[in-house]
This record gives structure tokens, sequence and C-alpha cells, in this order.
């Protein structure tokens, strides 16, 4: 049996009104109706969004049993250097990890699932773990900036354990020129609505669920979930309720107006929530669109129960905070020229990086082996008894820690000042100078609960360079 | 250690200082070529190619480096060498020129400590970008860093910090060379920007520019120099770990000043710091700083701080005067000067040259930086003879 081991989801907590994108005065705020968007921090982007969904999809699984790391964007930072390979570090996974990107279309989601899928049916890897995220840009106050979201999904493609098989697969490419994004665009274009949804959205996906239960003899009354990647609330409506779906009882609820469009992570981020409340025996059909279009019929295990607990979309769904403020997002995305470039400097070493990167990416401590004395940064003498070169690599991501002491830093320089900065303690004993994020300056107190959070430091020099932050424990 | 090596063998004989502040139209040469020359007339050198042996100098943003010193002075032929060690770099050149003589290789030796931090073009230090983990901070973030576990534990407030920058601002006014001479209120403390949680703008030190010079020579050659000379009885450098990593940090008080001071007492013969130092000049880069470093010091009790405060102990009519010349609060805090500045307002204490900033009866002065994250302090103990 080959299918979904495990599942996990990123969102963003913060959410723009829809309102404040439609015009920033209260009267126009008014016109833009009801609804909101995820958005990233000023400190996320879709690598810190994959690592975040990787991790709530691997809780709980040994991440020494994963072979392969597969990215799906089309916002990776980076033009030309692997997102699959920074992402694998900070989940770090094992150094002969396979990684790959996979790009250049909304449907890279679904495109590297069948890339995990075939390596796992061909016996070549035995867990492959399929990131997706995006955070995609349209030209503000435009009506695609209204209908774009960020977030992430990832699912753990496995023979062992499946909490959902896939019973079949169809896929198909088209070649047309609906929505895009050139290496000189900042946003993404679009042709005109209607061509785009009729010729490009509604008749692949047809096309496509027609062929899937051909080939599987279901009807569409066999699904208990439908799971349906759509560019739009009404397109997605529409083509439901053509297919002869009933949008209450089976239709997945595409989430416009809570999330938005999340481009890749878009259909693996709705198959999540549906395999959040999936019971054993319920049949999903899983559609997704871009530059033609797959679908799967996944039928769910009674392993289900214990894929439960983690995090996925509705924990992230009910964790938000409005982001009321247009100019603040725009500083956030650099649409807003500020004193304070953060693209600006000489940036950080190559060098560096590649010395400290078991520590800054990985997140790696030193445990003093003569003492046990747990210490951040890497040390060659151990703080406690003075040992050298006796340590062991501790990663520590995945403990909890404590606040130590803060202060609010307005001086440093920040899109959105101040900045938190912190000394945490972990579990352990380790003493670690982070910022804080995603956090209110009101709810910082010593001793409060924190857990860690890889992100976007800085992008001086015109590299994001990432480092962990702590956030409150919610 | 050697805790008699240096006490009460050298003698300061002379001093100079430059006007500190934003000195927008003076090069490092114009400042310590001021220094210098105050420092040659008070010691009465007239041939200083002759009679300065050696120079010590500490600058942590030199762009020249020794050059800056030798070329301004002319002094060549000689050793002439840069220390570094943070903000305590003054008081650690001046304690290599201070070895140089106890050790008998020199009779008469320069120390130079000076700063232009104004010509980078920024406000405070500059952002580090060689690591990632290096980013974004500043000094007041790092600082500010034991304020809230402080406060907490001994209830002590902003306005005991204020109070604190009130009284250096007010010393400040009576130092002819400091750059700040305007009276401050604690409410003006209060409600100035924030920079740094809880330090507003007030509660910063002010960067500035500047250059002090001291002329040393040995105990038995004071006297040929001029009558009131000034004796260094302990000398002290100490590091700790980073307090960000460091697994033992309490946040209730700085470890390197802690190791400075059982350095320097133990060299003085000092048990009881409150009353055996008359004068002190601690390193208020923030007010919190100072706060911590009465404590730190032992000139009172941990978590005494703030009714010493309240009490006016610190104040220049209090039983221990801190930071007589109104400190790096509004002297200034040319990074390498400091240290030496602090020296130059000891020295003019102990001889009863202060003005109308002179303790009465002050014979034993006390001097401290510190620096880093923080973790280097460097701390002298003057006496006269």
């Amino acid at each position: 049996m080959v299918g979904i081991r495990s599942f996990g989801a990123y969102i963003p907590m913060f959410r723009l009104p829809l309102g404040v994108v439609s015009g920033g005065s209260r009267k126009a705020a008014a016109a833009g109706g009801a609804g909101e968007k995820a958005v990233a921090n000023f400190d996320e982007d879709a690598v810190t969004m994959a690592v975040a969904a990787g991790r709530d999809c691997l809780e709980g699984i040994d991440r020494e049993k994963v072979d392969a790391l597969v990215f799906a964007s089309t916002t990776y930072p980076y033009k030309e250097k692997q997102g699959a390979a920074v992402v694998a570090k900070a989940l770090d996974l094992r150094r002969d990890v396979r990684t790959a990107d996979f790009g250049g279309s909304i449907r890279a989601g679904t495109t590297a699932f069948r890339f995990a899928l075939d390596s796992v049916l061909a016996g070549t890897a035995e867990n492959v773990l399929v990131v997706a995220a995006d955070c995609r840009m349209a030209a503000p106050r435009s009506a695609l900036e209204r209908n774009f979201g960020d977030a992430a999904a990832a699912l753990l493609v496995a023979r062992e354990g499946v909490v959902a098989e896939v019973v079949d697969v169809h896929s198909h490419a088209d070649e047309i020129i609906d929505v895009w994004r050139t290496d000189h665009d900042t946003f993404v274009r679009s042709w005109e609505e209607r061509f785009v949804v009729q010729h490009g959205y509604r008749d692949n996906v047809v096309e496509a669920v027609q062929r899937i239960l051909a080939k599987t003899k279901l009807g569409p009354k066999d699904f208990d979930r439908v799971v349906l990647y759509a560019p739009d609330a009404r397109s997605h409506a529409g083509v439901a309720r053509s297919l002869g779906f009933d949008s209450a009882a089976q239709v997945v609820d595409p989430l416009f107006g809570r999330v938005g469009n999340a481009g890749a992570a878009f259909a693996p981020l709705l198959l999540a929530l549906a395999l959040e409340s999936a019971l054993p025996g319920a049949n999903i059909l899983w559609v997704n669109y871009g530059d033609g279009a797959d679908a799967f019929v996944l039928r769910v295990t009674d392993a289900i129960g214990g894929a439960r607990g983690r995090r996925a979309v509705s924990w992230h769904l009910e964790r938000r905070a409005e982001l009321a403020d247009y100019d603040k997002y725009l500083r956030f995305r650099h649409l807003q020229p500020s004193e304070f470039d953060p693209r600006g400097g000489v940036g950080v070493s190559a060098t560096v990086h590649y010395r400290d990167r078991n520590e800054d990416i990985s997140f790696h401590g030193h445990r003093c082996r003569r003492c046990g004395t747990l210490q951040f940064p890497f040390q060659r003498v151990c703080y406690t008894c003075y040992a050298r070169d006796e340590f062991d690599e501790v990663r520590l991501s995945d403990l909890k820690g404590r606040v130590m002491s803060y202060t609010f830093d307005f001086f440093a320089g920040s899109p959105d000042p101040p900045l938190i900065v912190t000394t945490v303690e972990t579990e352990g004993g380790c003493r670690i100078y982070l910022q804080m994020t995603d956090a209110n300056p009101k709810e910082v107190r010593l001793d409060l609960p924190v857990e860690f959070t890889f992100r976007k430091i800085h992008e001086y020099g015109g590299t994001p360079n990432y480092f962990w932050k702590c956030t409150p424990v919610r | 250690m050697g805790k008699d090596a240096i006490r009460d063998k050298v003698a300061i004989v002379g001093m100079g200082c430059c006007k500190f502040g934003e000195n927008w139209d003076k090069a490092p040469e114009d400042m310590i070529v001021e220094a210098a020359f105050e420092a040659y007339e008070d010691a009465g050198i007239e041939n200083p190619q002759e009679q300065i042996e050696a120079v010590f100098c500490g600058s942590v943003y030199p762009s020249k480096g020794t050059a800056e010193v030798a070329d301004a002075l002319k002094l060549f032929g000689r050793p002439v060498s840069m220390v570094q060690n943070y903000c305590a770099t003054g008081t650690d050149a001046f304690r290599y020129g201070v070895f140089s003589i106890a050790c008998g290789m020199y009779d008469t030796v320069m120390v130079v400590g000076f700063d232009k931090p104004k010509d980078r073009g920024v406000s405070g230090p500059n952002v580090q970008t060689a690591g990632v983990r290096g980013l974004p901070m500043t000094p007041a973030g790092w600082f500010a860093l034991c304020a809230a576990r402080y406060f907490e534990t001994y209830g002590a407030t902003r306005e005991d910090l204020a109070r604190i920058a009130v009284k250096n601002h007010h010393n400040g006014t009576l130092a002819p060379k400091s750059m700040l001479k305007k009276e401050i209120t604690v409410e003006d403390v209060l409600k100035a920007p924030i920079i740094s949680w809880p330090f507003g703008l007030y509660d910063c030190c002010a960067q500035s520019d500047g250059a002090a010079v001291a002329i040393l020579t040995r105990r038995d050659l004071a006297k040929s120099f001029r009558d009131d000379y000034v004796l260094v009885r302990a000398v002290s450098i100490a590091l700790a770990p980073n307090p960000q990593s460091d697994p033992t940090f309490d946040f209730l008080r700085w470890k390197p000043t802690v190791y400075a001071a059982r350095q320097a007492y133990e060299q003085a013969g000092i048990a009881n710091p409150f009353r055996e130092i008359h004068v002190a000049q601690v390193h208020d880069c923030f007010t919190l700083t100072e706060l911590l470093t009465y404590e730190d010091l032992g000139f009172c009790e941990k978590g005494a701080a703030k009714e010493h405060i309240a009490s006016g102990t610190f104040t220049l009519e209090g039983e221990l005067p801190v930071n007589t010349d109104g400190g790096l609060k509004s002297f200034g805090h040319p990074t390498g000067a400091t240290g030496v500045r602090m020296i130059y307002e000891n020295y003019k204490q102990l001889q009863g040259k202060a003005g109308p900033r002179q303790v009465k009866n002050a014979t034993v002065a006390l001097s401290h930086n510190i620096g880093g994250a923080p973790q280097a302090c460097g701390m002298t103990i003057l006496t006269m003879p």
C-alpha cells in the first residue's frame, strides 16, 4: 500500500482584511466586504513556511527515515540555488537525503507528490516528504491581490503506516497562457479572467475528473470528500456543481476569504484539511490545476487516527492576528521604500554561513560529553568543565524554552518595530540569544514559554539569511 | 598573582583631554594633538621627543591604527602599540603603560585613548554582517537584557534609572569639556522615545568623538615633574562569558565587573569599597549599567541600589560621588578614549582641581569600564602619595 503517511500545514499568523486591500479608508474597507487573506510576516517566505509545514508533518516521525524531500513553490527566493536543500537542512534531515525543487506552475504541489509516489512505488525510497509553499505577490490593490494568500502544506508519502492510500492517479499537461510571471516580473500577471477560467481551469479540471472517474469506475456520489483547487470561490462552486458534487456534503471548503489562493500549496493545504477529519474508509477525490491537471483518488485507512493531533490546518486557522495596516503589509513585501532597507549592507559571509550552518540552519547546539552542559552556539571548550572538543550535536528546534530576559529594541532597524530581543533557556538549560516573532510586546514576560520557528533574519547582501526565532507557545 | 607588582610604583604626572562631542570640524589628529599637548604642559614636558620613551594607544575605530598617533605627534623611533578591548580599551592601554614602567623597561611613557566614531555617518555602532547570528542587534539591546529580570527581582523601575541620568546630566554641566551641558528632569527621561526598553533616549550615553592622554613615570622620578602627582594603586582587566549564552548567567549582575573588581581590590588591599573609595567614575553607557555597577563593585548590597539612588548616595554631595564629570552619559563616549577620560577626571579630583564638581578630601579614586555584550571589564584605582 502506497500513500500518505502523515500531513502537516502552516498558515502565517497575520490576516489582512480584504477591505484594507481594497482601499485603506474606512468607507472603501466596507466596500471591500468581509473576509481576509493570510499574509506572511516580514520574516517569512516560501522556505520558512515550508519548514514549518514540514516540521508539523514530521511530528512523531523519525527524521532519519526520510529518504527524499521535494519542494514545490513558484516563489522560492532564489532563481538559481536549490530550495529543497535549505528546507532539508532546516528540517535536519539525513545528509544523503535526495532533494529536488518543483516549480514553474501552481500544479507543482501535486507534480511533486506524483514524483514522491513514483519513487516509493519504484522502491527507490521508503519515505518521501513533499513540502509545498507559496508567497505570491499580485500588483497592489489589484483583484489578484485580494485573491492570493500565503500558506504551506506537507505530505509524507510512504509505503508503511499509510493513512490515505493512493487508489489511482490521472495527470495531463496543457499549454495555455493564463497566469504567468517572468524573471523580470515582481507580480503575477493574468490573461482575461473569463478566458482563463473557461479554457484553462474548467476545461482541464473537468477532463481530469472525468478520466479518473472512468478509470476507477467511481461516480460523483462515491466520494466522501472532494478536494478541488480553484482560482477563486466562484469558479470553485461552478465546477463542483457542474461535476455533480454536493457542495455542502462533499466539497472541502476552499478557504477563500480566510486563507486565499496559496498557489502551489493550495491543493495540498486543502487535502491536509480534508485528512484532519476524514474517517476510515472514506474516499477522497483530490484535483489540482496548472498547465494541465492532476487528479487522485485516495482511500482513508484505519491508521488515520494516529495522524491526528498535529496542528495541520485548523490549528493555524484559529491562530490569527489581524494586520489591518496596508502600509505595513507593503513594507513587509518591500513594496514601499523605507529608511530601513533590509536588503542593503554587505551581507553574510558565505564562508561563515558554511561553517555555521549546523547551528544556524539545523539549529544544533552542543552537549558536553563529560558534564552534560548544553550550549549554543558551538563551543570548542566547555563553558562548565572546560573539556575540549567533547561534544555531541543536539537538535534544539524541537525543544521548548522560556524567556530568561527580554528587551524591545526600537533602534535595531525592523519593518515592524520594536524588535523583541530575548535570551531563551531551553529544556536542558541551553541559553540562546534570539529574536521573538509573531508576538505582541504586551504578551512578553519573564519565563514566558516559547518554541522555535525558522525565519528569515535579514536580507543583507541580497540573499535571504535564515536563522531561528522564538515565538510564544500557543 | 603578583598583586604587589605595580602597587604605587607608577605615577601619573600629566594628563590632557580634548573637548568631547560631535567634533565635525576636527580630525583624529586634532584631538590627539590637543589632548597630548595639554598633557605635556601639565607634566612640564618640554621635549617629548626625548622624554616619551613609548606610546600605548587605545582605539576601537581607528582609521590608520598606531600611525594615527605617531604621525600626529611625530613620535617616531620608539615603540607605539595599539590596544583594543571593547569599551575597556582606554583602561587597557593605560594598563600596558603602567606595566611597562613597573617592570623597569621605561622611565616615562604616554597613553593615548581616542576615537572618532562620528566620522562614520551612523549613530551607534555599525551593524555586523559577518554571520547571520550577529544581526540585528544594538548595544542598547544587549545591555537592556538585564533589566526585565532585575526589575522584577528587586522592584526597581525606570524612575530609578532616570535619576541616574538626571544626576549625570547635572554633573556634566559642571565639566568644561563635556559634550552635553543640559539639566534634565526625571520626567524628561521617562517621556523620551524608547530606544530599547527600558532605555529611552536619555538612558543612553552620548556617542562622541574625543581623545585623552596620560603621561606616566616611575614613582621616584615623579617629583621631578610635579609635587601633586597621582599614584596607580591597581589596574585590572577581566573577561567573562557572553551573558547571552552563558548557561549560569542570572541577569542580575555582570560577571566582568565582579571579576575585575576582585582583581583590583586585591591589588589595592581594599576590603570595604564603599568606605575606602572616595570618588568613582563608572561605565554608564546606559543608566542600568551604572545601577548594576554600584552593586557589582560592592558599593552597596545586591538589590539595594535604588534606595541609594533615592537618598543621593552617589551625587556630588553624597557619600560616594559617582561620575562627577557627567560620565559617558553627558561627557560623551568615544570608546577608546573613555577609560583615559575617567582617569583624567579622577586625577583632577585627587589633585583637588575639579572646580565646582570637586569632591572633598578625596584620596582614593576608582574608574570602571565594561564593554561587549558585555564581556570585558577594566578598572583602575588611583591614590595620592
